[in-house]
């Protein structure tokens, strides 16, 4: 059984990877002759990073981290907007709350089960609460307005330049409490005379947490790191359930380009998928690395 | 101390504090603001469940319902249309009972053993074939979605609920295993040598020994898989075909379904029904949670 | 002045109490260890006064300076730990200064005392290495030089020993030791190993419950256990206790058909008691041959355990187990007939109901 499952792992990823180089269409077996027929290199890769839907960089030429965002579009760069907004902000916030967590707090349960509780939810039901709260038709702006306030405006959901920010929202409400469970474990797994040390030697509390605490929390900083970003790199269900990839197809990401071409764009939908397994290597190698790797030797 | 007077004035006993300064307050305030946005989406989840759809469309979405009905309940349940048929959420939810239950008992009883092999058991490739499984647990499941595709065809049962059982435990067994494996490694050596002097054999070792041990991460991986697998949606779409859509599928069929105008009272009762089995099972289980939620966040 | 000043110090946990009324006086560059099972209260008396736990009632003062309400860092001590709880990520120099930066120190007195401390400590090559790149010694060199740069007259341990191996920490006691005799500073070191405490202590504080039991110098919590608890926790092999009465106005002890005269005993007014009990410890009771009327107890050996130089020796008398230590070449064999010889001036007797020494 278990064999079985290896080899559908290991083939199954070595044939979506070799098959991304030929022209097959639909329905292959993915057998050697049809590798050979079908055999046009890298040309899948060429027409994908062409294709507007996937990424257009019209102004790729001044790359900045200020403007990337908003000089490329396509599920590509959504997915990199998506990625680098909903680390930093789950990622602070969660360290947030973490410390404030761990000032011995009363009710750190009740805190704890509130935080933590969108987690267990999946990203569809998140992204459709999220879709309706943020509906300008009846949602918080409709609300607000109603409430008074007539020049507020939350219409991020349509508006084709700000909705990968409202699908952000949705993550980090959905993601924040998990980031925020794994840094409280990893603040009360330092040693409580390290506290005691610095409070000997009259450190101030904040800089005890910037200088000696966060540095020492390096592996959950690390863990969480490629947690969410591995999380980041395949999010579809939150995209599909807030948006559908809407406006038009201001929202879309790689795993719902990959799903939507599969039956038309074989090659395009092996490629795609390669170049997100390229993606998710560059983050967990050196982490699978660091983990493990120590243990391995030893 | 030299007199009473000073000996009075000097520090005694315990500091004096005020009765919450001003660092105490601003914790709490950050706090409680957090827990309100965490708070607000389940709050108007629940309170727009209970709205009439008149209420709904002249209503606010703070606003607590005046006139709560069930009739937004029922209806999601018995009689929402998925754009297919109207029968509600309740065949996407016995949908998903079909689905977790097998996949969850058979890949939970393959990865224990496996794990527990690969803990005591080392036989010639074992080194290589955790690596593999390592690198399996973290491979983004759409480089594996089309080759599943042709195999599950190729067996005959795409489309059916045995193709989303079937990938449902292939995805699941290699964090399982890993999971299993840590933990049955973590157990003291001397244990299972001792079983072995006392001439237990590969099983009798595995059912009398290790499984009475090892509740917690049986529960632990129950949660993981149920959650996991009742949470999927991709694998739901692609392998189980229409009239076998688990539970999410359906949600997302009747919120997109807009026969007649969207009904938001509906889509949210039946969004609640979907996030109940496993907000059940967070509140019930704890710390539980959290371990499974964190070995099963890497994988795939 | 005294240089650490304890008066009527309690701590309450909710309702329970952990610290209850202790007083203690240290001096000026006295050594004072504090001695006791787990639970005792011996570390969280640290804490309390280091400043990391807040006292219920009762004030410290520190060099005449009332410190009860101040920070950790103003009142004075520099404080070694159990598991060094040194900063992983800086380097031994780093985790020296960090302290003394924060406190805005001027660099060239920084570099002063860090130089000073890396001399007294001999740890001058590690300076440039982080804390995982040390053995345990050496980190607890670092930790203690930690303690060292901060220049301040009373110096804090909690078992700062016990994560080293037994060959090493024999090592570093006597550098304590000699670290002790050359600074001349007062310090309060926290252990539940009587060895360390024996051969460090200018004086013991034997704590249980929340409660100093005994302060005293090491030689005389020894000899003269001020109660039963004391007696039994000092001393490896462990005192021999018999339970009998005393009689004749307190003239002898009697247990079975034993009598033991108790002329000589150091102590108080015995008199009679119907419940007491005899403390003797294995080293002070001597196998004889012959039996003297009022100073021996007729015994049976029954087994020994040679220690190297010393052997325990375990008999039975009036159906009771006693060990005695004899050196290894005397060893008697299992089974023979013997006496042993008490030396009532060296022994301890205890009233059963209080568990008070006489």
């Amino acid at each position: 059984m278990m064999l079985i499952v290896l080899g559908v792992f290991v083939c199954g990823t070595i044939w979506t990877v070799l098959f991304s180089f030929t022209n097959i269409k639909i329905l292959p077996i993915f057998t050697p002759k049809e590798w050979i027929d079908g055999f046009v290199g890298l040309a899948n890769y060429r027409r994908l990073f062409n294709t507007d839907r996937w990424m257009s960089c019209p102004a790729i030429t001044h790359i900045g981290m200020a403007d990337w965002r908003f000089t490329c579009t396509g599920a590509l760069p959504n997915m990199v907007t998506y990625a680098v907004l909903s680390i930093a902000i789950a990622v602070s916030l969660g360290f947030l709350l973490a410390v404030l967590m761990d000032q011995k707090i009363r009710a750190e349960g009740v805190f704890r089960t509130i935080y933590l509780y969108p987690f267990a939810l999946s990203f569809v039901v998140t992204g459709h609460v999220w879709a309706w709260i943020m509906s300008p038709e009846y949602g918080l702006q409709a609300s607000m307005r109603q409430l008074g306030w007539d020049s507020f405006s939350f219409g991020w959901i349509a508006d084709r330049k700000m909705v990968m920010y409202a699908i952000v929202i949705a993550g980090i409400w959905q993601g924040t409490g998990f980031v925020m469970a794994l840094m409280l474990a990893g603040l009360r797994g330092i040693d409580e005379d390290i506290w005691k040390a610095s409070k000997v030697d009259g450190i101030p509390a904040w800089r005890t947490y910037i200088q000696i605490v966060i540095p020492m929390m390096k592996p959950v900083l690390v863990t969480i790191f490629v947690i969410v970003t591995s999380g980041a790199v395949r999010i579809y269900d939150l995209v599909v359930a807030i948006t559908d990839g809407g406006p038009g197809i201001s929202s879309d990401v790689p795993s719902r380009y990959i799903y939507q071409n599969f039956s038309a764009n074989l090659g395009q939908s092996l490629s795609a998928s390669t170049v997100m397994l390229v993606a998710m290597a560059i983050v967990l190698i050196p982490w699978i690395r660091m983990e493990f790797g120590k243990k391995s030797q030893a | 101390m030299t007199n009473a007077a000073s000996f009075a004035t000097t520090p005694s006993g315990a500091k004096p504090k005020p009765f919450i300064t001003w660092e105490r307050f601003v914790v709490y305030a950050v706090l409680i603001v957090c827990a309100l946005f965490f708070l607000l989406p389940l709050y108007i989840m629940i309170m727009t469940s209970f709205k009439s759809m008149a209420e709904v469309q002249s209503g606010n979405i703070f606003v607590p319902t005046l006139h709560p009905t069930f009739d937004a309940w029922s209806k999601a349940w018995d009689s929402a249309c998925t754009g297919l048929y109207c029968e509600g959420i309740k065949v996407g939810f016995w949908n998903s009972v079909k689905i977790t239950v097998p996949s969850t008992i058979v890949s939970i009883a393959v990865a224990s053993v496996t794990g527990y092999s690969l803990a005591n058991w080392p036989f010639k490739f074992s080194e290589v074939f955790f690596t593999i499984l390592l690198l399996g647990s973290f491979i983004p499941y759409v480089v594996m979605i089309y080759p599943l595709v042709i195999i599950t065809r190729e067996l005959g049962i795409f489309s059916t609920l045995w193709a989303v059982i079937l990938v449902h435990t292939i995805f699941g067994l290699p964090i399982q295993t890993l999971l299993f494996r840590n933990y049955f490694a973590s157990l003291p050596q001397e244990l299972f040598k001792a079983a072995r002097v006392d001439g237990a054999g590969y099983w009798g070792i595995f059912f009398r020994i290790f499984v009475p041990m090892s509740v917690p991460i049986f529960t632990v991986s129950v949660i993981l898989q149920v959650t996991g697998i009742w949470n999927d949606f991709l694998f739901g779409v692609i392998y189980a075909g229409p009239t076998n859509y688990p539970m999410t599928v359906q949600l997302n069929n009747i919120v997109n379904s807009s026969m007649g105008g969207k009904a938001y009272n509906v889509d949210m009762a039946a969004t609640i029904l979907t996030g109940i089995v496993p907000l059940t099972i967070y509140f019930v289980s704890g710390k539980y949670f959290v371990r499974g939620i964190a070995a099963g966040a890497v994988k795939g | 002045m005294h240089s650490v000043s304890v008066q009527n110090l309690s701590l309450k946990f909710g309702a329970a109490e952990v610290l209850k009324n202790l007083n203690l006086d240290v001096e000026e560059g006295e050594f004072i260890v504090l001695l006791g099972p787990s639970g005792c209260g011996k570390s969280t008396l640290l804490n309390c006064l280091a400043g990391l736990l807040e006292l219920s009632e009762g004030q410290i003062h520190i060099k005449g300076k009332n410190v009860t309400w101040a920070e950790p860092s103003e009142r004075g001590i520099g404080m070694v730990f159990q598991s060094y709880a040194l900063y992983p990520q800086m380097t031994v120099r780093g985790n020296l200064s960090f302290g003394l930066k924060i406190a805005k120190l001027p660099k060239e007195e920084i570099e002063k005392r860090v130089q000073r401390a890396s001399e007294i400590l001999q740890i001058g090559p590690l300076l440039d290495r982080k804390p995982g790149a040390l053995s345990g010694g050496q980190r607890q060199r670092v930790a203690i030089g930690r303690a060292l740069v901060r220049d301040v007259d009373v110096f804090l341990f909690d078992e700062p020993l016990s994560n080293l191996d037994a060959k090493l920490r024999s090592e570093l006691r006597v550098e304590l030791k000699r670290l002790h005799n050359r600074l001349k500073n007062t310090m309060i070191y926290v252990t539940h190993d009587q060895i360390e405490a024996l051969t460090l202590a200018d004086r013991i504080a034997i704590m249980r419950g929340g409660i100093i039991q005994q302060l005293d110098a090491p030689q005389t919590i020894y000899n003269r256990p001020s109660n039963l608890f004391v007696a039994g926790f000092i001393g490896s092999p462990a005192m021999n206790f018999i339970k009998g009465t005393t009689v004749g106005g307190g003239k002898a002890f009697k247990f079975g058909d034993v009598t033991l005269n108790l002329v000589g005993y150091e102590g108080g007014a015995i008199m009679d008691r119907p419940k007491a009990i005899i403390g003797l410890r294995p080293e002070h009771l001597a196998i004889v041959d012959e039996a003297v009327p009022g100073l021996t107890i007729p015994a049976v050996v029954e087994i020994d355990e040679p220690m190297g130089a010393d052997s325990l020796v375990w008999l039975e008398a009036e159906g009771k187990q006693i060990s005695v230590r004899v050196p290894v070449e005397h060893r008697p064999v299992a089974g023979t007939k013997v006496h042993l010889k008490v030396d009532i001036a060296k022994s301890s007797l205890f009233d059963e109901t209080s568990e008070l020494r006489i």
